[in-house]
Protein backbone atom coordinates (compact mmCIF):
# COMPACT_ATOMS: atom_id res chain seq x y z
CA UNK A 1 0.00 0.00 0.00
CA UNK A 2 2.90 2.20 0.73
CA UNK A 3 4.35 1.51 -2.64
CA UNK A 4 1.00 2.40 -3.97
CA UNK A 5 1.03 6.05 -2.35
CA UNK A 6 4.57 6.36 -3.50
CA UNK A 7 3.84 5.53 -7.22
CA UNK A 8 0.67 8.08 -7.00
CA UNK A 9 2.87 10.66 -5.68
CA UNK A 10 5.57 10.50 -7.99
CA UNK A 11 3.37 9.56 -11.40
CA UNK A 12 1.66 12.82 -10.08
CA UNK A 13 4.48 15.09 -8.51
CA UNK A 14 7.65 14.39 -10.42
CA UNK A 15 6.56 16.25 -14.05
CA UNK A 16 5.17 19.05 -12.59
CA UNK A 17 8.23 19.72 -10.22
CA UNK A 18 10.74 18.84 -13.22
CA UNK A 19 8.33 21.49 -15.84
CA UNK A 20 8.71 23.93 -12.86
CA UNK A 21 12.20 23.54 -12.32
CA UNK A 22 13.47 23.64 -15.55
CA UNK A 23 10.80 25.49 -17.96
CA UNK A 24 8.89 27.68 -15.61
CA UNK A 25 11.49 29.02 -13.24
CA UNK A 26 14.06 29.89 -15.93
CA UNK A 27 10.84 31.63 -18.28
CA UNK A 28 10.55 34.15 -14.93
CA UNK A 29 14.39 34.48 -14.51
CA UNK A 30 14.30 35.76 -17.75
CA UNK A 31 11.80 37.84 -17.42
CA UNK A 32 13.38 39.55 -14.53
CA UNK A 33 16.54 39.67 -15.86
CA UNK A 34 15.06 41.89 -18.97
CA UNK A 35 14.48 43.76 -16.52
CA UNK A 36 17.22 45.22 -14.89
CA UNK A 37 20.88 46.48 -15.70
CA UNK A 38 24.19 45.23 -16.95
CA UNK A 39 27.21 45.10 -14.79
CA UNK A 40 30.58 45.82 -16.64
CA UNK A 41 31.51 43.23 -14.11
CA UNK A 42 28.79 40.55 -13.08
CA UNK A 43 26.50 40.43 -15.67
CA UNK A 44 24.05 41.65 -13.95
CA UNK A 45 23.36 44.52 -11.57
CA UNK A 46 20.04 44.54 -9.72
CA UNK A 47 18.36 48.05 -11.22
CA UNK A 48 15.07 47.96 -12.76
CA UNK A 49 15.07 49.38 -16.02
CA UNK A 50 12.92 49.67 -19.45
CA UNK A 51 15.86 50.38 -21.31
CA UNK A 52 16.26 46.61 -22.88
CA UNK A 53 13.01 47.13 -24.34
CA UNK A 54 13.10 50.83 -25.39
CA UNK A 55 16.76 49.61 -27.02
CA UNK A 56 14.89 46.78 -29.31
CA UNK A 57 13.06 49.73 -30.66
CA UNK A 58 16.44 51.19 -32.35
CA UNK A 59 16.24 50.68 -36.17
CA UNK A 60 19.15 48.55 -36.43
CA UNK A 61 17.13 45.58 -34.57
CA UNK A 62 13.58 46.45 -35.56
CA UNK A 63 15.84 45.11 -38.54
CA UNK A 64 17.01 42.22 -37.56
CA UNK A 65 13.75 40.86 -35.92
CA UNK A 66 11.79 42.31 -39.29
CA UNK A 67 13.99 40.37 -41.20
CA UNK A 68 14.16 36.97 -39.01
CA UNK A 69 10.41 37.07 -38.97
CA UNK A 70 10.81 37.71 -42.98
CA UNK A 71 12.73 34.51 -43.12
CA UNK A 72 10.73 32.56 -41.23
CA UNK A 73 7.65 33.66 -42.91
CA UNK A 74 8.64 32.57 -46.42
CA UNK A 75 10.80 29.24 -45.21
CA UNK A 76 7.19 28.10 -44.09
CA UNK A 77 5.25 29.38 -47.00
CA UNK A 78 7.30 27.33 -49.02
CA UNK A 79 7.54 23.96 -46.80
CA UNK A 80 3.59 24.29 -46.80
CA UNK A 81 3.32 24.74 -50.96
CA UNK A 82 5.65 21.74 -51.10
CA UNK A 83 3.97 19.89 -48.11
CA UNK A 84 0.84 19.99 -48.90
CA UNK A 85 0.20 18.04 -52.49
CA UNK A 86 3.07 15.94 -51.06
CA UNK A 87 0.99 14.94 -47.84
CA UNK A 88 -2.26 14.69 -50.16
CA UNK A 89 -0.95 12.25 -52.88
CA UNK A 90 0.89 10.43 -49.53
CA UNK A 91 -2.19 9.79 -48.42
CA UNK A 92 -3.72 8.63 -51.37
CA UNK A 93 -0.98 5.90 -52.05
CA UNK A 94 -1.76 1.99 -51.61
CA UNK A 95 -1.73 1.08 -48.52
CA UNK A 96 1.02 -1.33 -48.56
CA UNK A 97 3.71 1.40 -49.97
CA UNK A 98 2.64 3.72 -47.01
CA UNK A 99 4.31 2.52 -44.01
CA UNK A 100 7.63 2.83 -46.00
CA UNK A 101 6.95 6.04 -47.43
CA UNK A 102 6.37 7.46 -43.99
CA UNK A 103 9.25 5.83 -42.86
CA UNK A 104 11.86 8.09 -45.33
CA UNK A 105 9.81 11.24 -44.61
CA UNK A 106 10.92 10.43 -41.09
CA UNK A 107 14.42 9.67 -41.86
CA UNK A 108 15.08 13.02 -42.07
CA UNK A 109 13.81 14.72 -39.33
CA UNK A 110 15.96 11.28 -37.21
CA UNK A 111 18.89 13.00 -39.01
CA UNK A 112 21.54 15.32 -37.20
CA UNK A 113 20.25 18.85 -38.81
CA UNK A 114 23.73 19.90 -38.92
CA UNK A 115 24.76 17.26 -41.34
CA UNK A 116 21.87 18.14 -43.27
CA UNK A 117 22.44 21.80 -43.72
CA UNK A 118 25.90 21.20 -44.15
CA UNK A 119 24.85 18.61 -47.08
CA UNK A 120 23.17 21.65 -48.66
CA UNK A 121 26.54 23.45 -48.41
CA UNK A 122 28.52 21.62 -50.18
CA UNK A 123 25.90 21.53 -52.78
CA UNK A 124 25.99 24.99 -52.63
CA UNK A 125 29.59 25.75 -52.44
CA UNK A 126 31.58 27.01 -55.26
CA UNK A 127 33.12 23.73 -56.79
CA UNK A 128 29.80 22.37 -55.64
CA UNK A 129 27.66 20.23 -57.19
CA UNK A 130 24.62 22.59 -58.16
CA UNK A 131 27.43 24.82 -59.62
CA UNK A 132 28.67 21.57 -61.93
CA UNK A 133 24.94 20.99 -62.91
CA UNK A 134 24.32 24.36 -63.86
CA UNK A 135 27.82 24.51 -66.02
CA UNK A 136 26.86 21.45 -68.06
CA UNK A 137 23.27 22.65 -69.02
CA UNK A 138 24.95 25.69 -70.31
CA UNK A 139 22.90 27.87 -68.26
CA UNK A 140 26.03 29.50 -66.94
CA UNK A 141 29.41 30.03 -67.71
CA UNK A 142 31.22 30.52 -64.76
CA UNK A 143 30.66 29.58 -60.92
CA UNK A 144 28.58 31.55 -59.45
CA UNK A 145 28.20 32.42 -55.99
CA UNK A 146 24.90 30.46 -54.42
CA UNK A 147 26.61 30.59 -50.71
CA UNK A 148 25.85 33.64 -48.39
CA UNK A 149 22.83 34.25 -49.78
CA UNK A 150 19.16 34.95 -48.21
CA UNK A 151 18.07 32.42 -50.70
CA UNK A 152 20.90 29.77 -49.43
CA UNK A 153 19.34 30.64 -45.37
CA UNK A 154 15.67 29.78 -47.19
CA UNK A 155 16.20 26.82 -48.95
CA UNK A 156 18.10 25.72 -45.55
CA UNK A 157 15.65 26.34 -43.55
CA UNK A 158 13.32 24.27 -45.73
CA UNK A 159 15.50 21.86 -45.80
CA UNK A 160 15.39 21.03 -42.26
CA UNK A 161 12.01 21.76 -41.54
CA UNK A 162 10.28 20.56 -44.24
CA UNK A 163 9.39 17.20 -42.69
CA UNK A 164 7.62 19.00 -39.49
CA UNK A 165 5.18 20.33 -42.46
CA UNK A 166 4.63 17.24 -43.97
CA UNK A 167 3.66 15.11 -41.16
CA UNK A 168 0.62 16.72 -39.46
CA UNK A 169 -0.82 17.53 -42.75
CA UNK A 170 -0.24 14.01 -43.65
CA UNK A 171 -2.48 12.87 -40.66
CA UNK A 172 -4.96 15.73 -41.58
CA UNK A 173 -5.21 14.34 -44.78
CA UNK A 174 -5.55 10.96 -43.42
CA UNK A 175 -8.34 11.39 -41.03
CA UNK A 176 -10.36 13.06 -43.72
CA UNK A 177 -13.57 11.81 -44.65
CA UNK A 178 -13.65 10.52 -48.23
CA UNK A 179 -17.64 10.74 -48.75
CA UNK A 180 -17.26 14.43 -47.40
CA UNK A 181 -15.74 15.12 -50.97
CA UNK A 182 -18.04 12.95 -52.82
CA UNK A 183 -20.97 14.58 -50.70
CA UNK A 184 -20.15 18.08 -51.94
CA UNK A 185 -20.05 16.89 -55.47
CA UNK A 186 -23.28 15.22 -55.06
CA UNK A 187 -24.56 18.48 -53.54
CA UNK A 188 -23.34 20.21 -57.29
CA UNK A 189 -19.63 21.58 -55.79
CA UNK A 190 -16.82 21.82 -58.55
CA UNK A 191 -13.64 20.81 -58.20
CA UNK A 192 -12.12 24.29 -56.57
CA UNK A 193 -15.15 24.45 -54.37
CA UNK A 194 -14.52 21.12 -52.70
CA UNK A 195 -11.34 22.42 -52.33
CA UNK A 196 -11.81 25.65 -50.77
CA UNK A 197 -14.53 25.07 -48.70
CA UNK A 198 -14.39 21.46 -47.92
CA UNK A 199 -10.84 19.88 -47.99
CA UNK A 200 -8.57 22.98 -46.88
CA UNK A 201 -10.96 23.90 -43.49
CA UNK A 202 -10.90 20.05 -43.30
CA UNK A 203 -7.24 20.03 -43.11
CA UNK A 204 -6.26 23.15 -41.59
CA UNK A 205 -5.38 22.03 -38.41
CA UNK A 206 -2.71 20.24 -39.96
CA UNK A 207 -1.63 23.10 -41.56
CA UNK A 208 -1.82 25.06 -38.45
CA UNK A 209 0.22 22.73 -36.46
CA UNK A 210 2.99 22.45 -39.45
CA UNK A 211 3.47 25.99 -40.13
CA UNK A 212 4.14 26.72 -36.33
CA UNK A 213 6.46 23.09 -36.47
CA UNK A 214 8.36 25.44 -39.01
CA UNK A 215 7.90 29.11 -38.08
CA UNK A 216 8.98 28.83 -34.33
CA UNK A 217 12.45 27.38 -34.96
CA UNK A 218 12.86 29.13 -38.14
CA UNK A 219 13.54 31.88 -36.05
CA UNK A 220 16.15 30.74 -33.67
CA UNK A 221 18.13 28.31 -35.55
CA UNK A 222 21.54 30.55 -35.63
CA UNK A 223 23.51 27.06 -37.10
CA UNK A 224 21.87 27.82 -40.38
CA UNK A 225 22.75 31.25 -40.76
CA UNK A 226 26.30 30.78 -39.66
CA UNK A 227 26.88 27.61 -42.02
CA UNK A 228 24.92 29.02 -45.04
CA UNK A 229 24.35 32.72 -44.88
CA UNK A 230 26.97 35.53 -44.93
CA UNK A 231 25.29 38.29 -42.49
CA UNK A 232 26.10 38.29 -39.04
CA UNK A 233 22.49 39.01 -37.58
CA UNK A 234 20.16 37.37 -40.15
CA UNK A 235 17.98 35.72 -37.87
CA UNK A 236 16.95 36.50 -33.87
CA UNK A 237 18.58 33.17 -33.02
CA UNK A 238 21.90 34.77 -34.40
CA UNK A 239 21.50 38.15 -32.30
CA UNK A 240 20.37 36.11 -29.10
CA UNK A 241 23.80 34.04 -29.26
CA UNK A 242 25.47 36.64 -29.40
CA UNK A 243 24.15 39.32 -27.09
CA UNK A 244 24.02 36.12 -24.63
CA UNK A 245 27.56 34.59 -25.46
CA UNK A 246 29.66 37.74 -26.96
CA UNK A 247 28.54 40.77 -26.24
CA UNK A 248 27.55 39.11 -22.80
CA UNK A 249 24.72 41.51 -22.79
CA UNK A 250 22.46 38.81 -20.88
CA UNK A 251 19.30 41.79 -19.91
CA UNK A 252 19.09 43.10 -23.50
CA UNK A 253 19.98 39.70 -24.86
CA UNK A 254 16.72 38.47 -22.19
CA UNK A 255 14.06 41.08 -23.29
CA UNK A 256 14.46 39.82 -27.25
CA UNK A 257 14.14 36.44 -25.74
CA UNK A 258 10.69 37.30 -24.02
CA UNK A 259 9.23 38.79 -26.83
CA UNK A 260 9.74 35.46 -29.06
CA UNK A 261 8.02 33.60 -25.48
CA UNK A 262 5.09 36.37 -26.41
CA UNK A 263 4.68 35.65 -29.72
CA UNK A 264 5.10 31.62 -29.27
CA UNK A 265 2.11 32.49 -26.43
CA UNK A 266 0.21 34.62 -29.13
CA UNK A 267 0.79 32.12 -31.69
CA UNK A 268 -0.09 28.56 -29.71
CA UNK A 269 -3.37 30.59 -28.36
CA UNK A 270 -4.33 31.69 -32.06
CA UNK A 271 -3.95 27.90 -33.29
CA UNK A 272 -6.30 26.93 -29.80
CA UNK A 273 -8.91 29.27 -30.85
CA UNK A 274 -8.13 28.03 -34.67
CA UNK A 275 -8.94 25.02 -33.84
CA UNK A 276 -11.80 25.62 -31.65
CA UNK A 277 -13.78 27.45 -34.34
CA UNK A 278 -12.75 24.82 -36.44
CA UNK A 279 -13.95 21.87 -35.11
CA UNK A 280 -15.99 22.64 -31.62
CA UNK A 281 -16.34 20.30 -29.27
CA UNK A 282 -13.09 18.62 -30.27
CA UNK A 283 -10.87 18.03 -27.02
CA UNK A 284 -7.30 19.53 -27.58
CA UNK A 285 -4.23 17.04 -25.64
CA UNK A 286 -1.08 18.29 -25.35
CA UNK B 1 -2.00 12.52 -64.24
CA UNK B 2 -0.89 9.77 -62.88
CA UNK B 3 2.79 9.95 -63.90
CA UNK B 4 2.70 13.58 -62.57
CA UNK B 5 1.39 12.51 -59.19
CA UNK B 6 4.27 10.16 -58.94
CA UNK B 7 6.60 12.54 -60.60
CA UNK B 8 5.51 14.85 -57.43
CA UNK B 9 6.54 12.29 -54.95
CA UNK B 10 9.87 11.72 -56.58
CA UNK B 11 11.13 15.07 -56.93
CA UNK B 12 10.40 15.62 -53.21
CA UNK B 13 11.98 12.83 -51.95
CA UNK B 14 14.70 13.58 -54.01
CA UNK B 15 14.66 16.87 -52.19
CA UNK B 16 14.98 15.41 -48.78
CA UNK B 17 17.77 12.62 -50.21
CA UNK B 18 19.90 13.60 -52.80
CA UNK B 19 21.88 16.21 -51.02
CA UNK B 20 22.74 13.54 -48.48
CA UNK B 21 23.63 10.78 -50.89
CA UNK B 22 25.81 13.25 -52.44
CA UNK B 23 27.80 13.53 -49.07
CA UNK B 24 27.95 9.14 -48.91
CA UNK B 25 29.38 9.88 -52.16
CA UNK B 26 32.24 12.14 -51.67
CA UNK B 27 33.10 10.19 -48.76
CA UNK B 28 34.47 7.92 -50.66
CA UNK B 29 35.82 10.39 -53.33
CA UNK B 30 39.96 10.96 -53.38
CA UNK B 31 39.42 14.21 -54.41
CA UNK B 32 39.87 16.69 -51.51
CA UNK B 33 38.05 19.06 -52.76
CA UNK B 34 35.51 19.55 -55.63
CA UNK B 35 33.08 17.00 -56.81
CA UNK B 36 35.17 15.59 -59.53
CA UNK B 37 35.29 12.30 -58.62
CA UNK B 38 39.16 10.39 -58.43
CA UNK B 39 38.48 7.20 -57.76
CA UNK B 40 37.80 5.54 -54.46
CA UNK B 41 39.07 6.04 -50.92
CA UNK B 42 38.72 5.26 -47.43
CA UNK B 43 41.10 7.74 -46.03
CA UNK B 44 38.39 10.19 -44.90
CA UNK B 45 37.23 7.48 -42.51
CA UNK B 46 40.66 6.44 -41.41
CA UNK B 47 41.20 9.89 -40.50
CA UNK B 48 37.58 9.76 -38.85
CA UNK B 49 39.31 7.14 -37.00
CA UNK B 50 42.58 9.16 -35.87
CA UNK B 51 40.58 11.88 -34.45
CA UNK B 52 40.68 11.80 -30.66
CA UNK B 53 38.98 14.97 -29.99
CA UNK B 54 36.00 14.01 -32.34
CA UNK B 55 36.00 10.19 -30.62
CA UNK B 56 36.01 12.03 -27.46
CA UNK B 57 32.82 14.35 -28.16
CA UNK B 58 31.19 11.26 -29.78
CA UNK B 59 31.64 9.35 -26.46
CA UNK B 60 30.85 12.51 -24.78
CA UNK B 61 27.24 12.85 -26.62
CA UNK B 62 26.62 9.01 -26.04
CA UNK B 63 27.03 9.07 -22.48
CA UNK B 64 24.51 12.39 -22.16
CA UNK B 65 22.34 11.15 -24.71
CA UNK B 66 21.84 7.33 -22.73
CA UNK B 67 21.63 9.09 -19.38
CA UNK B 68 19.50 11.94 -20.24
CA UNK B 69 16.90 9.56 -22.71
CA UNK B 70 16.51 6.84 -20.01
CA UNK B 71 15.99 10.10 -17.45
CA UNK B 72 13.42 11.43 -19.64
CA UNK B 73 11.40 8.11 -19.88
CA UNK B 74 11.30 7.08 -16.28
CA UNK B 75 9.81 10.79 -15.74
CA UNK B 76 7.44 11.26 -18.86
CA UNK B 77 6.30 7.73 -18.32
CA UNK B 78 5.48 7.69 -14.80
CA UNK B 79 4.05 11.36 -15.87
CA UNK B 80 2.15 10.26 -18.46
CA UNK B 81 0.86 7.57 -16.25
CA UNK B 82 -0.45 10.38 -13.79
CA UNK B 83 -1.92 12.22 -16.30
CA UNK B 84 -4.19 9.24 -17.69
CA UNK B 85 -4.62 7.33 -14.45
CA UNK B 86 -5.82 9.92 -11.81
CA UNK B 87 -7.50 13.18 -11.95
CA UNK B 88 -5.34 16.10 -9.52
CA UNK B 89 -5.94 19.72 -9.67
CA UNK B 90 -4.02 21.62 -11.88
CA UNK B 91 -4.08 18.93 -14.55
CA UNK B 92 -5.41 21.56 -17.77
CA UNK B 93 -2.87 23.24 -16.47
CA UNK B 94 0.13 20.88 -16.73
CA UNK B 95 -1.10 19.71 -19.89
CA UNK B 96 -0.76 23.35 -21.41
CA UNK B 97 3.01 23.41 -19.44
CA UNK B 98 3.71 20.72 -21.33
CA UNK B 99 2.40 21.76 -24.98
CA UNK B 100 3.85 24.97 -24.88
CA UNK B 101 6.80 23.42 -23.72
CA UNK B 102 7.16 20.75 -27.00
CA UNK B 103 6.33 24.10 -29.40
CA UNK B 104 8.74 26.06 -27.73
CA UNK B 105 12.13 27.19 -29.96
CA UNK B 106 15.22 25.81 -28.79
CA UNK B 107 16.75 29.28 -28.63
CA UNK B 108 14.45 30.30 -25.85
CA UNK B 109 14.81 27.02 -23.93
CA UNK B 110 18.89 27.23 -24.31
CA UNK B 111 19.15 31.32 -22.84
CA UNK B 112 16.63 30.81 -19.90
CA UNK B 113 18.12 27.51 -18.81
CA UNK B 114 21.65 29.28 -18.80
CA UNK B 115 20.06 31.89 -16.64
CA UNK B 116 18.86 29.21 -14.52
CA UNK B 117 22.35 27.62 -14.43
CA UNK B 118 24.13 30.98 -13.31
CA UNK B 119 20.99 32.12 -10.87
CA UNK B 120 22.13 28.64 -9.14
CA UNK B 121 26.06 28.32 -9.64
CA UNK B 122 25.96 25.29 -11.83
CA UNK B 123 28.89 24.98 -13.48
CA UNK B 124 28.28 24.11 -17.21
CA UNK B 125 29.55 20.91 -18.09
CA UNK B 126 27.91 17.30 -17.79
CA UNK B 127 25.38 18.00 -15.22
CA UNK B 128 23.96 21.30 -17.12
CA UNK B 129 23.75 19.40 -20.29
CA UNK B 130 22.27 16.47 -18.93
CA UNK B 131 19.40 18.41 -17.25
CA UNK B 132 18.95 20.68 -20.56
CA UNK B 133 18.31 17.47 -22.45
CA UNK B 134 15.91 15.77 -20.28
CA UNK B 135 14.10 18.96 -19.93
CA UNK B 136 13.80 19.00 -23.57
CA UNK B 137 13.13 15.35 -24.36
CA UNK B 138 10.61 15.05 -21.81
CA UNK B 139 7.58 16.56 -23.12
CA UNK B 140 8.03 14.57 -26.15
CA UNK B 141 8.45 11.37 -24.39
CA UNK B 142 5.25 12.09 -22.18
CA UNK B 143 3.14 12.79 -25.15
CA UNK B 144 4.21 9.47 -26.77
CA UNK B 145 3.14 7.45 -24.41
CA UNK B 146 0.17 9.48 -23.10
CA UNK B 147 -1.22 9.12 -26.88
CA UNK B 148 -0.70 5.62 -27.06
CA UNK B 149 -2.74 5.07 -23.17
CA UNK B 150 -5.33 7.47 -24.54
CA UNK B 151 -5.82 4.81 -27.49
CA UNK B 152 -6.73 2.36 -24.67
CA UNK B 153 -10.02 1.03 -23.27
CA UNK B 154 -9.97 2.27 -19.79
CA UNK B 155 -12.05 -0.91 -18.88
CA UNK B 156 -9.04 -2.91 -19.33
CA UNK B 157 -7.81 -1.59 -15.67
CA UNK B 158 -11.71 -2.19 -14.11
CA UNK B 159 -11.22 -5.77 -15.82
CA UNK B 160 -8.31 -6.49 -13.89
CA UNK B 161 -8.91 -5.42 -10.64
CA UNK B 162 -12.75 -6.84 -10.89
CA UNK B 163 -10.47 -9.76 -11.26
CA UNK B 164 -8.61 -9.18 -7.92
CA UNK B 165 -5.92 -7.87 -8.96
CA UNK B 166 -4.60 -4.47 -6.74
CA UNK B 167 -3.99 -0.81 -8.34
CA UNK B 168 -0.55 -1.45 -8.10
CA UNK B 169 -0.31 -4.65 -10.00
CA UNK B 170 -3.16 -3.43 -12.52
CA UNK B 171 -0.46 -1.01 -13.51
CA UNK B 172 2.38 -2.69 -13.27
CA UNK B 173 0.92 -6.14 -15.46
CA UNK B 174 -1.32 -4.20 -17.34
CA UNK B 175 -0.85 -0.76 -18.13
CA UNK B 176 2.88 -1.33 -18.53
CA UNK B 177 2.82 -4.01 -21.00
CA UNK B 178 0.76 -2.29 -23.11
CA UNK B 179 2.51 1.39 -23.03
CA UNK B 180 5.52 -0.75 -23.30
CA UNK B 181 6.60 0.39 -27.27
CA UNK B 182 5.53 4.02 -26.92
CA UNK B 183 7.66 3.93 -24.20
CA UNK B 184 10.63 2.72 -26.28
CA UNK B 185 9.88 4.97 -28.86
CA UNK B 186 10.18 7.70 -26.55
CA UNK B 187 13.43 6.53 -25.58
CA UNK B 188 14.73 6.46 -29.12
CA UNK B 189 13.40 9.94 -30.28
CA UNK B 190 14.71 11.37 -26.56
CA UNK B 191 18.17 9.77 -27.43
CA UNK B 192 17.93 11.24 -31.04
CA UNK B 193 17.19 14.25 -29.79
CA UNK B 194 19.37 14.29 -27.56
CA UNK B 195 22.33 13.29 -30.26
CA UNK B 196 21.26 16.13 -32.69
CA UNK B 197 20.58 18.90 -30.75
CA UNK B 198 22.95 21.99 -31.60
CA UNK B 199 20.83 24.97 -30.19
CA UNK B 200 20.62 24.53 -26.63
CA UNK B 201 23.23 22.51 -25.90
CA UNK B 202 25.48 25.31 -27.56
CA UNK B 203 24.32 28.13 -24.60
CA UNK B 204 24.53 25.16 -21.49
CA UNK B 205 27.83 23.15 -22.17
CA UNK B 206 31.23 24.44 -20.66
CA UNK B 207 34.64 24.51 -22.45
CA UNK B 208 35.52 21.18 -20.67
CA UNK B 209 33.02 19.30 -22.03
CA UNK B 210 32.26 19.02 -25.57
CA UNK B 211 29.82 16.97 -27.53
CA UNK B 212 29.67 15.82 -30.84
CA UNK B 213 27.45 18.27 -32.84
CA UNK B 214 29.00 21.42 -31.40
CA UNK B 215 32.89 19.61 -32.36
CA UNK B 216 30.76 18.93 -35.87
CA UNK B 217 29.87 23.02 -35.52
CA UNK B 218 33.04 24.16 -35.65
CA UNK B 219 34.68 21.85 -38.27
CA UNK B 220 31.63 23.42 -40.86
CA UNK B 221 31.96 26.66 -40.12
CA UNK B 222 35.57 26.04 -41.04
CA UNK B 223 34.51 25.08 -44.74
CA UNK B 224 34.05 21.83 -46.78
CA UNK B 225 35.77 18.73 -45.24
CA UNK B 226 36.31 15.08 -46.42
CA UNK B 227 35.74 13.65 -42.92
CA UNK B 228 32.94 15.42 -42.21
CA UNK B 229 31.34 14.04 -45.46
CA UNK B 230 32.41 10.42 -43.82
CA UNK B 231 31.14 11.63 -39.99
CA UNK B 232 27.60 12.75 -41.91
CA UNK B 233 27.56 9.59 -43.74
CA UNK B 234 28.32 7.17 -40.44
CA UNK B 235 25.68 9.62 -38.22
CA UNK B 236 22.69 9.07 -41.16
CA UNK B 237 22.83 5.25 -41.39
CA UNK B 238 22.89 5.42 -37.30
CA UNK B 239 19.68 7.62 -37.94
CA UNK B 240 18.32 5.40 -40.92
CA UNK B 241 18.29 1.98 -38.01
CA UNK B 242 17.35 3.96 -35.00
CA UNK B 243 14.27 5.59 -37.39
CA UNK B 244 13.18 2.00 -38.52
CA UNK B 245 13.32 0.32 -35.23
CA UNK B 246 10.44 2.92 -33.67
CA UNK B 247 8.77 2.87 -37.05
CA UNK B 248 7.98 -0.70 -35.99
CA UNK B 249 7.34 -0.10 -32.57
CA UNK B 250 4.45 2.05 -33.31
CA UNK B 251 2.85 0.54 -35.52
CA UNK B 252 -0.89 0.25 -34.71
CA UNK B 253 -1.59 -3.11 -36.08
CA UNK B 254 0.66 -4.77 -33.59
CA UNK B 255 -0.27 -4.82 -29.90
Amino acid sequence: MRNLKLFKLGSIGLLPLWLGLFTLLPTLLVAVVSFLRRDETGLIALAPTFDNYARLLDPIYLKVFGHSLWMAGVATLLSLAAAYPFAYLLSRVRPAWRPVLLTLVVVPFWTNSLVRIYAIRSLLAAKGAMNDVLLALGLIHEPVRLLYTDTAVTLGLVYVLLPFMILPIYSSFEKLDQKLIEAASDLGADRLDTFWHVIVPLTAPGIAAGSLLVFLPALGMFYVTDVLGGARDLLIGNFLKDQFLDARDWPFGAAASLIIIALLFLLLELYVLSRRWLNPGERLDA
Amino acid sequence: MRSLKTFYLWLVYSFLYLPMAMLAAYSFNASKYGARWEGPTFEWYRDLANDSALLEATLNSLAVAFVAATLSTLVGTLGAIGLWHYRFPGQTFLQGLLFVTLMSPDIVMGVSLLVLFMALRVRLGFWSLLLAHVSFCLPFVTVTVLSRLNDFDRRLIEAAQDLGAGEGRAVWHVVLPLALPAIAAGWLLSFTLSLDDVVVSFFVTGPTFEVLPLRIYSMVRLGVKPEVNALATLLFIVSLGLVSVSQRLLRKEQP
